[in-house]
């Protein structure tokens, strides 16, 4: 018998505690495919974030960090710095990278630090229960704007691709979506070209993916897939902002 | 005989670190320890090291605590009010176990305060500073030379004993110039054997992780208890202090840092004068010597504490001595006491000695 898929070696063979149709599983096991498919496993180490994706810690087979809400590129850029023979991701939710966390995104992009980050957008905060992100959508109702986002009380919802793609230092800036079957491999493509950016010292590597979190927007799997083609990506278009090919 | 030096505090804190074995230095700008970074600047790349001027002390801190976890020497620094920011992370790096150097080059506050000495980050600094339940080893220097030779034994006890340690020095340390002599050979980071905890490159062994929490029931009791008994063990083994013709005393001064001079040159002008008056100097103040200063106690019983706070310092001097002596107070909250003003307050308080 011919084995034609498996468990990535560099994922843990523990069950996950994410809720059904949330995005992270998949992120996550696209990154763990890399990691075998690039053999960095052994010299890479990861940054766990504060938010759902704080347990990343726990399933990624590679050394690991977890640390304050938001300062994942900076604990990422301790890290490069001193090993810059280890693969350093940092891996982010909307609040952790775009909220609390935005001054060391923007300042490690400017800085070009040779680091991967993966922002999962999927526009709510999860684990705290539902309250508004920074990417929540006009309109979109959460446990902090129950009416629904409002410019008058909330302001406009932040772009981060295109707010990052203004610094030279952002060398390589995709946002894809894992909602459907051919996101997903697009998405790996983008996650892919982020961590070999890094291998082949390109400097900051950001991949925004568009994510579901149904259970907090108070919809099925389904629908939160719906939910993303549908209302997300007309705010958050799919694309490279920035590569260092161009 | 190693050389002597002219230098400036800043520059000699910063030196002895690099001496040290540091090989990591993220800061960002505060008066009136901006020679630290200066220096780093320029030094760091000079041993191999990396510098970062940090886009805030937040992000300062946390590359510390990357930079830490990868098992090398760091160091950060700041004054009062960014170390004030740098404490969530100070928090995460005790919850992690991470051996940090940090030093506050202390202001006056609260708020932005002014740029010029105080001792208002005492309790800040000798009970934990942040969020939870945790300690850090902090050192008191009270001249140049100290604040160049202090940063070696923070790294080794920071190592043995994996918890943060610091420099609690102020604007008047950080900024004079005195002759300094290293007390120690400089240390090849290579020499130093590399943590069984420390992240990097994992080949033929498990994964590790650095966290500082741990949400399983009961689990994280756990985690503080064994913290608790390792705070016990340092309490016990790793105090420093001064004593200075305390045997004979009638009244004892007690002061640290830039304050301590001060009194030392205040004893000596009641020592002139025929006054049985002596010093105690703490030099760790967390941990804090008491039974050093409580056997003080038990033959003097007159306490006269001199801090550029309005009595934070007193409060550990009081807990020291439990009731067995009377403990005066002369606070100068953001303000520097010359050594004749100390004088006046010994000769007050002598003088209603029975």
């Amino acid at each position: 018998m011919k084995l034609i898929n498996k468990k990535p070696a560099s994922l843990v063979d523990k069950p996950m505690r994410y809720c059904p149709g949330c995005g992270h599983g998949i992120v996550h096991r696209l990154i763990a495919e890399i990691m075998d498919e690039l053999d960095i496993r052994e010299r890479t180490v990861g940054v766990a974030p504060v938010g759902c994706a704080v347990f990343a810690d726990e399933y990624f087979n590679c050394d690991m960090i977890q640390g304050p809400h938001g300062r994942g590129p900076a604990i990422a850029t301790g890290i490069k710095r001193s090993k810059p023979e280890c693969i350093v991701f940092s891996y982010q939710g909307d609040g952790d990278l775009a909220s609390i966390g935005m001054a060391e995104t923007v300042h490690s992009a400017a800085r070009s630090e040779n680091i991967t980050i993966i922002f999962i957008n999927n526009a709510i905060y999860g684990m705290t229960g539902g309250q508004m992100a920074p990417t929540t959508l006009l309109g979109q109702t959460s446990t902090t704007c129950p009416a629904g986002r409002s410019v008058a009380v909330n302001g406009y919802p932040i772009k981060v691709c295109e707010m990052l793609a203004q610094l030279q230092g952002a060398r390589y800036l995709e946002r894809t979506a894992v909602s459907t079957a051919p996101g997903v491999i697009k998405t790996k493509k983008a996650i892919k070209k982020a961590f070999q950016n890094q291998i082949d010292c390109v400097g900051f590597s950001m991949v925004e993916v568009l994510s579901m979190c149904p259970t907090n927007w108070g919809m099925t799997p389904v629908q939160g897939a719906r939910f993303v083609d549908e209302k997300m990506t007309p705010v958050y278009p799919l694309g490279v902002f920035r590569s260092p090919e161009k | 005989m190693a050389e002597k030096i002219l230098m400036k505090g800043n520059e000699a804190l910063a030196e002895g670190a690099v001496r040290a074995g540091c090989r990591f230095f993220a800061g960002y700008p505060i008066t009136p320890q901006n020679e630290v970074p200066e220096y780093m600047s320029w030094r760091m790349p000079e041993v191999g090291g990396s510098f970062i001027q940090a886009e805030s002390e937040v992000a300062a801190i946390n590359m510390l605590y990357g930079a830490s976890a990868t098992g090398i020497r760091t160091m950060t620094s700041s004054s009062s009010p960014g170390i004030s920011l740098k404490q969530e992370g100070i928090s995460y790096c005790a919850g992690a176990d991470l051996p940090i150097f940090f030093a506050n080059v202390v202001r006056g506050g609260p708020g932005l305060g002014n740029i010029a000495a105080g001792q208002g980050d005492y309790f800040q600094s000798t009970r934990g500073g942040g969020h939870g339940d945790y300690y850090t080893i902090v050192m008191a220097p009270n001249c140049v030379e100290e604040m160049g030779n202090f940063p070696r034994r923070c790294y080794e006890l920071a190592e043995k004993y994996r918890l943060p340690a610091m420099i609690l020095a102020d604007a008047i340390l950080g900024q004079m110039m005195e002759p300094v002599e290293f007390d120690f050979e400089p240390v090849d980071p290579k020499t130093l054997k590399a943590p069984d905890w420390a992240l990097g490159i994992a080949a033929g062994r498990e994964r590790r992780i650095v966290r500082s929490y741990d949400l399983r029931e009961g689990k994280l009791e756990l985690l503080n208890l064994e913290r608790m008994e390792r705070y016990r063990k340092i309490q016990e083994k790793e105090t420093l202090h001064e004593n200075r013709q305390t045997d004979d005393a009638k009244l004892v001064v007690a002061a640290y840092g830039t304050s301590s001079r001060i009194a030392a040159g205040a004893v000596k002008m009641a020592r002139d004068k025929g006054m049985k008056v002596g010093l105690f100097r703490p030099i760790t103040l967390w941990p804090f010597p008491a039974k050093a200063l409580a056997a003080i106690a038990e033959h003097v019983k007159n306490f006269l504490v001199v801090e550029m706070s309005m009595g934070q310092f007193v409060e550990d001097v009081r807990l020291a001595v439990c009731g067995t002596a009377r403990v005066d107070l002369y606070a100068r909250p953001a303000g520097v006491p010359s050594a004749d003003e100390v004088f006046t307050e010994i000769e007050k308080v002598y003088q209603g000695i029975r």
